[in-house]
């Protein structure tokens, strides 16, 4: 602890921690996606989706026992940050230390650096993986939580938003994330994730969508009504034929999560954003 | 059964494939992504000679992560078609037999593979470090500054793969997805 009660923690801390993150989410397939995808196994009716999901599972294997990422994609680094407020980050600052992480890590772990320096004209490979999507929520404690989730391009190109109107009600919502996942068909490797932010503003909205990605696969929004939502835009995606791979099968989508927050009077924006059978992430707390 | 294939590709075999068949590659497959794609075709409009020859050949859209030391290469997985789009019908035109990626292909691209005969493969996309098993040997072939988006030459034993469209008009995803959809 320093003076007034704050706790210090040393930004090389944060550094060693998203490197570590950013190697073993790569590499390292969530267990509850792992359990989804065995159950999907047994309950897949095509025998071609059948064989896509053994062999999806058969990659998950090798890459965790030989330390290889499941892609090739290792993303865009995302990375979450909750700190306490009670908490003082000493020796530099605190986004470099983050990035520093990222680099290392990819370097490294000989991960994919796929980031351009910008986005229109030059599009140089800035070498490093970096810059980090970094996210940071300030809460109450002495804690910090970092969560760094790689996010592939092909999954992420299939994202939308909405500024519906609150007259569209469940159904709009509904209609508008079903057919996104339509649209986006074989392209996000499918059995896919599917993340739903409802509610917020235009910029918030999306965040959301991608917060919904964090949480476990088989995990249900503690809102009973927005968990039964969850469910039923499961059952309404698994009906749409697409299947593992895009190949035709029940296995669509391995889940559904929803994300919502209050909005204004006049709105109701919904953003997906999708996830494919790998949707790496992992948390460390210091 | 999945059929066993080798490259460079002929006619007859090309002819022989048909949506939703199996096949096992050996041979030669070149890499090359967006930024490749992109210097190619740029090369053919000006008249110029392709870093490889091209007829007969499989591009497979894929950028690799690093290889690790002792290794040829690190995970290799296929990326989404859609975005070689543009390019593919003119590589066609100048040889180009097959190619591997995953997701669709837009009406032009289809119409080319049947005008052209050749192949489009999916492989399983996010299958990357099963796929990268079947690759022997990886050599960098041209565009070395567009880093894990350079041309490479890989050889591959029995790399899976799927004919998701023929040289008949076929398309596997809109076949499958007809037959498992609950309307």
């Amino acid at each position: 602890m320093g003076c007034n009660g704050l706790r210090e923690i040393h930004v090389s801390d944060v550094t060693a921690a998203v490197k570590k993150l950013c190697v073993s989410a790569n590499c390292n397939v969530p267990r509850e996606t792992i359990g989804a995808l065995e159950r999907a196994v047994e309950t897949e009716e095509s025998p071609v989706g059948k064989e896509v999901l053994r062999q999806i599972l058969e990659n998950h294997r090798i890459a965790r026992e030989e330390g290889v990422p499941a892609c090739q994609d290792t993303g865009v680094a995302m990375v979450f940050l909750e700190v306490g407020q009670d908490v003082h980050f000493v020796g530099g600052d605190l986004y470099a230390a983050i990035n520093e992480g990222v680099r290392q890590g990819y370097t490294e772990g000989y991960l994919r650096k796929s980031l351009v320096n910008d986005p229109l004209f030059k599009r140089v490979n800035t070498g490093d993986n970096t810059p980090a999507m970094i996210y940071v929520d300030i809460v109450p404690g002495t804690h910090v939580k970092i969560t760094v989730a790689p996010k592939g391009g092909g999954a992420e190109n299939m994202s939308g938003v909405a500024m519906l109107a609150p007259a569209a009600g469940v159904e709009g919502v509904k209609k508008f994330v079903v057919e996104r996942v339509q649209k986006a068909g074989s392209n996000p490797c499918p059995p896919v994730v599917v993340g739903v932010g409802i509610g917020g503003t235009f910029d918030r909205v999306a965040l959301l969508a991608k917060k919904a990605l964090l949480r476990p696969v088989g995990s249900r929004n503690p809102d009973p009504v927005y968990a039964k939502l969850e469910e039923e835009l499961l059952t309404e995606i698994n009906k749409l034929g697409i299947g593992p791979q895009g190949f035709g099968g029940r296995t669509t989508a391995l889940a559904v999560n929803i994300e919502y927050a209050p909005c204004h009077i006049a709105s109701m924006p919904v953003a997906v954003n999708l996830n494919c059978h790998v949707g790496p992430h992992e948390t460390i707390v210091l | 059964m999945a059929i066993e294939i080798s490259t460079p590709l002929t006619d007859e075999v090309v002819a022989r494939l048909k949506a939703g068949d199996n096949v096992r590659i050996s041979g030669i497959l070149y890499t090359a992504r967006d930024a490749a794609h992109k210097r190619l075709v740029a090369l053919l409009a000006e008249g110029k000679e392709l870093p490889f020859d091209i007829r007969g050949q499989i591009i497979y859209y894929v950028g690799p992560t690093p290889a690790r030391p002792g290794r040829p290469i690190g995970s290799a997985g296929p990326t989404t078609s859609y975005r070689m789009d543009s390019y593919a019908p003119i590589l066609m035109e100048h040889g180009l037999k097959g190619m591997i990626g995953k997701g669709s292909r837009s009406q032009d691209v289809r119409e080319a593979m049947v005008r052209c005969k050749a192949v489009y493969f999916a492989a399983i996309g996010g299958a990357g470090a099963l796929l990268a098993k079947c690759v022997k040997a990886s050599e960098l072939v041209a565009y070395e500054d567009l880093g894990p988006e350079a041309i490479r030459k890989l050889t591959v034993e029995g790399f899976p793969a799927v004919v998701v469209n023929d040289i008949y008009g076929n398309d596997l995803y809109e076949e499958g997805v007809r037959k498992y959809r609950v309307s």
